[in-house]
């Protein structure tokens, strides 16, 4: 039984994770190479809050605000800079994350943190709480998506300059989606380092940055439900396929190309698709 | 003393990164695509590199083999991967290519182990005293052998009709294939040549350090995309420019700054700071 609990743990995560790249990246349409960092901030937060002697619980929020801060500045790169730029930036912003860590003796340097105390609610309640978290996140981006401000990031994601014209002020709908979706991700990041009880640079690099995204490109960018079960899945799969786990790397690698390659709208895009595909058969 | 080695030591890593963004400038240029996966075939002329040298011992073999194989790989890289999503928005093209770039490691990890690979006998050690300074005879080499290379590159772009049909496709394609230029020969051709310099590229990193290893592309990989980013995207010039600046940021940075941040931050707190401060990249014209 721990096994399981243990893999729904990590999935709750995984998918927490994914689903607040999705807020940024597939809402909004400002893709982001660099959103481990943010799960990093939380984690770390997280960990030395704990360590520090306040309760697990309460370092959630303060994960989410310290992320979510961190996240509106690297939110306002967006607005200086856009596409392939901004890519660029968020991508040197998860290197400058990990060079800063590795160097800062008080957060565990190379060797990262350990030790620090348990979240205290037992395994299946962690479980719990972590699917809960999870599941309240889809359901934010689910209300985010049919909400007035969901429009707006679709806008956007479209085309910014017309949303400009429209009178809309998208900096601060771009700082927004940014401060939610970072915020969520410091969430996740405090899961993590309660979860795996060890946290280092290298827990946060830029492969994780690319594995999370990859969740959500292979979901289908902008799709929560579809999004949700890619991370989940792709989670999942080193764990249940043993034989698989030397290839992971080689997998996602592979899924991703293979997926932009011939499905670019991923797997929302293929059932979306194959549905219509049956509709003109009738 | 200390200062002056410092800046040959960015010289010397200045031309690598060099060798290494101009083929990311090139494809930037005609295609718009950031083509992560340009590092794997640095990757790629390292191992031929070192494969060929330690089974042949010539030194002009093993480059020739290492820029034909690499060469020839960006030219299917192209045509399989990129050709097929010219059509789509930019961000596929760029996740394809970090799936490619990862897939690509992991291949190499599997087909020649992770510790990775090094020379029996590794060509050009010996030491060389200039201007006070000591040198390796490769850090000379590979510092001649670029600009060299780089030089001849400028050269035939402004003066053959090759060059300037490539010019002419880079700044309005349509108007290129209407005085009849063969785009896709153009492509191929600049995937051609930037691969090739990559696969030079790695075989000097793997004589420098006496090393290959799967994961020796991943620094330089988002390193290059930083340099042509601070180039201005595109810019040939701007590019070289900005090779020798990051070359000298982290040669520096990392004496002054590497109590805080260390050599990859350096290079890429640089390159955040420049695009707050000139969106458009250092030697972008607008």
């Amino acid at each position: 039984m721990d096994y399981e609990i243990s893999l729904l743990t990590t999935i709750g995560i995984s998918v927490m994770f994914a689903l607040s790249l999705n807020l940024i990246t597939g809402f909004c349409g400002q893709i982001s190479l660099g959103h481990a960092a943010f799960l990093g901030v939380g984690a770390y937060t997280s960990a030395m809050l704990t360590k520090a002697g306040l309760p697990f619980l309460l370092t959630i929020p303060a994960s989410m605000a310290l992320a979510g801060l961190l996240g509106i500045i690297v939110g306002m790169a967006s607005l200086r800079v856009r596409a392939d730029f901004l890519a660029i930036t968020t991508m040197g912003v998860v290197f400058l994350f990990i060079g800063l860590v590795r160097q800062q003796e008080w957060l565990g340097g190379e060797m990262g943190l350990s030790g620090f105390p348990d979240s205290g609610l037992g395994k299946t309640g962690f479980m719990l709480l972590t699917l809960l978290l999870a599941a309240l996140t889809a359901a934010i981006s689910l209300y985010i998506q049919k909400a007035w401000i969901g429009r707006v990031f679709n806008g956007i994601a479209e085309d910014e300059d017309t949303m400009r014209v429209l009178g809309i002020d998208v900096p601060s709908y771009k700082l927004a989606a940014f401060a939610i979706g970072t915020a969520l991700a410091g969430a996740a990041g405090a899961l993590y380092a309660s979860h795996l009880k060890f946290i280092g640079p290298d827990s946060f690099s830029f492969v994780e940055s690319i594995t999370v995204l990859s969740m959500v490109v292979v979901g289908g960018i902008g799709s929560v439900v579809w999004v949700a079960i890619a991370a989940a899945v792709l989670s999942a799969l080193p764990g249940w396929f043993q034989f698989i786990g030397d290839y992971k790397l080689l997998v996602y690698g592979g899924l991703l190309f293979v997926m932009m390659r011939f499905s670019p709208h991923g797997l929302a895009g293929m059932v979306k698709a194959m549905s219509r595909k049956q509709e003109g058969a009738q | 003393m200390f200062f002056l080695e410092l800046i040959a030591q960015s010289l010397v890593q200045g031309s690598i990164y060099a060798l290494i963004a101009l083929g990311l400038t090139l494809v930037y240029g005609l295609l718009r695509i950031l083509h992560v996966a340009h590092a794997s075939l640095f990757t790629l002329g390292a191992y031929v590199g070192v494969l060929t040298h330690n089974a042949t011992g010539s030194l002009a073999l093993t480059l020739l083999a290492a820029m034909l194989v690499a060469g020839l790989s960006g030219v299917a890289m192209f045509r399989l991967a990129y050709k097929p999503l010219l059509k789509q928005p930019p961000h596929v093209a760029l996740i394809a290519s970090i799936g490619l770039f990862i897939a690509a490691e992991e291949c190499f990890r599997i087909a020649f182990g992770a510790s990775g690979l090094s020379f029996i006998n590794t060509p050009l050690q010996g030491q060389v005293k200039f201007a006070g300074l000591q040198f390796k005879q490769a850090e000379i080499a590979v510092m001649l052998g670029a600009a060299l290379i780089l030089g001849v590159l400028a050269w035939l772009q402004s003066h053959t009709r090759v060059g300037i049909a490539c010019q002419a496709t880079v700044s309005d394609p349509q108007m290129a294939e209407s005085f009849s230029i063969k785009l896709n020969t153009v492509r191929d051709l600049n995937f051609l040549v930037g691969s090739a310099l990559a696969g030079f590229a790695g075989v000097w990193v793997a004589i420098l350090n006496n090393l290959v290893e799967p994961t020796m592309g991943s620094v330089p990989s988002y390193k290059a995309l930083a340099i042509i980013v601070l180039g201005g995207m595109g810019s040939v010039p701007g590019t070289l420019m900005a090779a020798l600046v990051l070359g000298l940021v982290e040669s520096f940075g990392t004496v002054y700054l590497g109590k805080v941040l260390d050599r990859n931050a350096i290079a890429f707190a640089f390159l955040i700071v420049v695009l707050m401060v000139r969106p458009q990249g250092l030697f972008a014209k607008k």
